[in-house]
């Protein structure tokens, strides 16, 4: 069953045309990863989805729903999640108070009403957001303010946040940037872990090969704007064009599911 | 609150308003206008705490306290809980329409056109005759709930029911504090993009927490009125803005008490540097807020109550 479809989706700023002529479907419990060298329109596709940028042409359907153009937040509201290149939390909160206020929002509908009724430190707000810290792997850094955090931390956090609504869809944009390559794997062990413990679809945009070889059951390789190759890990890395312009000459595609699954 | 702070604040509220049978009697009139201010400046705490601040507050406070004269006058309304609700509620209207456009704006464009409307306001109120033009209304006296008082009952009556306004307001905001929407504050200032992708609008936060200021500063506004017995344009100029400002300042955001404690001190300070020098009075209290910017940051709330987590959430 589809549950997010893409129809010919493209973004021009001016004259400069960042991504063009992108369809895809995305079927529901699927994990996917998209692939490209800097510039190549990945979080350009990610940004569309999210209502982050709204697109110059196409269609986005979402659950059946057209979305093309929505604000974020509705379209937050609708299902789909994200978490940031640049981690997005409240640096001056502690990460269980960053953890209740996504909790807290997620169980108020985010409707300002019920926001005005409900206290933010009721208990169940708070165990919920404990759960999910431990279910993330970052219940031990629930006192630490979220400034004062390392960057593999805050990333878990900001997916963590993404995902207390239990999105439908949630899609990271390049949840291992700025981690060390020994961390990677712990980071990305909690939270596919935690995101596949709620069986939901998942986007992640990626540049380390191995770790898409990893967790991706399909990638979407893009080059110059737009979707050049869309498959298996295994088809897609084989493809000429791709380790010419994306992998390099990164090792052949070892079978998914392999030694970091 | 919790129910000891709560029991507490209202048994020190209830202390005070009956003291005020002692107090030399010059002395209430002075407090009851600076807890009047004292109500706008906790709404512009309210503000504050989302990183806003208004230098336009005075537009809700005049439109308060002339809710109150025409309704006083032309519909020959007398009771004054009745009054002060009108007022508030003016206000919060006012506050309600001015929210669609303010909401848009933060930092410096949010303070400025905030001031921008409060102009329009005074503008209009020093041009209209039905409105008394630069000479402003003269408000008749109160009644409460059928109570008649004369004299100096009057004057401690009025005290005392700002002293119970008061009272509702800090709770009520403190209630607000721990609420969802009033946490947000916090979250606000560190990372709208954050809210919004987790499904809430930034913008209609904002225009709640402005409709919270203009209300608090609308009732400040009507208990002034009434107090004073009269409203004129001034009440709306950047000069009465500047005024909040400067005890919000003074009070810091650490505590709603810090607002009334604020506006007192800065009401005693003012007094007190008229009489003993009339020539330089301003001097006194520019001093007064550098000191208290470079030696109590956190303001008089800071100083005297311990600073609570926003969000309340405690591991």
């Amino acid at each position: 069953m589809t549950i997010l479809s893409a129809q010919d989706l493209g973004k021009s700023f001016g004259s400069f045309v960042a991504a063009h002529g992108i369809s895809c479907d995305i079927a529901r419990g699927e994990t996917v990863g998209i692939i490209g060298a800097n510039g190549a329109g990945k979080t350009t596709f990610v940004n569309m989805i999210s209502g982050h940028l709204a697109p110059s042409q196409g269609r986005i359907t979402f659950h059946g729903r057209d979305i093309t153009g929505l604000a974020s937040r509705k379209i937050t509201q609708l299902g789909i999640g994200r978490s940031f290149q640049v981690a997005q939390v409240f640096g001056t909160l502690t990460v269980l108070e960053n953890m209740c206020v996504a909790t807290a929002i997620a169980r108020a509908g985010a409707a300002l009403w019920p926001m005005t009724r409900r206290r933010i430190a009721a208990p169940e707000i708070v165990r919920d957001a404990q759960t999910a810290l431990t279910q993330f792997g970052i219940a031990q850094y629930g006192d630490m303010l979220a400034n004062t955090l390392s960057q593999g931390v805050r990333k878990i956090l900001d997916v963590a946040m993404a995902a207390a609504r239990d999105p439908l869809l949630i899609m990271l944009d390049e949840p291992t940037s700025g981690v060390s390559r020994q961390e990677r794997h712990d980071l990305m062990t909690h939270v596919m872990g935690a995101l596949r413990q709620r069986g939901v679809t998942i986007l992640f945009v990626e540049h380390d090969m191995e770790l898409v070889e990893a967790y991706a059951e399909r990638v979407l390789a893009f080059i110059d704007g737009t979707i050049v190759a869309d498959g298996s890990p295994q088809a897609v890395f084989t493809r000429e064009d791709v380790r010419a312009r994306i992998t390099g000459h990164a090792p052949a595609a070892r079978a998914a599911g392999g030694a970091h699954a | 609150m919790t129910r000891t702070s709560a029991l507490l604040s209202a048994a020190a509220v209830a202390l005070i308003a009956l003291s005020g049978g002692w107090l030399p009697i010059w002395v209430l009139p002075i407090s009851t206008v600076a807890l009047g201010n004292g109500l706008a400046v906790l709404g512009m705490i309210v503000l504050w705490r989302a990183g806003l601040v208004s230098f336009g507050q005075a537009l809700y406070y005049a439109a308060g306290a002339y809710a109150v004269a025409l309704a006083a006058r032309h519909l020959g309304i007398r009771d004054a809980v009745l009054l002060v609700v009108i007022g508030t509620l003016a206000a919060a209207a006012l506050a309600y329409v001015a929210g669609f456009l303010l909401a848009r704006y933060r930092g410096i464009f949010f303070a400025m056109l905030s001031l921008a409307l409060s102009m329009i306001l005074y503008g209009l109120l020093v041009n209209s005759q039905t409105l008394g033009a630069s000479d402003g209304l003269s408000v008749p006296r109160a009644t409460f709930l059928g109570f008649e008082p004369r004299g100096d009952d009057y004057t401690w009556a009025l005290f005392a029911f700002t002293l119970a306004l008061v009272w509702l307001s800090a709770a009520a905001v403190e209630l607000y504090g721990a609420t969802i929407a009033g946490a947000l504050s916090r979250p606000m200032v560190d990372n709208e993009l954050r809210i919004e992708f987790l499904g809430v609008s930034v913008d209609r936060l904002v225009h709640m927490k402005v409709v919270i200021a203009g209300l608090l500063t609308g009732m400040g506004g009507s208990v002034v009125g009434l107090s004073v017995a009269h409203v004129d344009p001034a009440m709306a100029f950047w000069t009465t803005s500047g005024g909040f400002v400067f005890v919000a300042i003074l009070a810091g955001t650490a505590s709603v008490w810090g607002a009334f404690i604020g506006a007192l001190a800065f009401e005693a300070v003012r007094t007190f540097a008229v009489s003993t020098m009339p020539g330089t009075w301003q001097m006194t209290l520019g001093a007064a807020l550098l000191l208290t910017i470079l030696f109590v940051p956190q303001g008089i709330g800071g100083l005297i109550f311990r600073r609570r987590r926003a969000t309340g959430a405690k591991p």
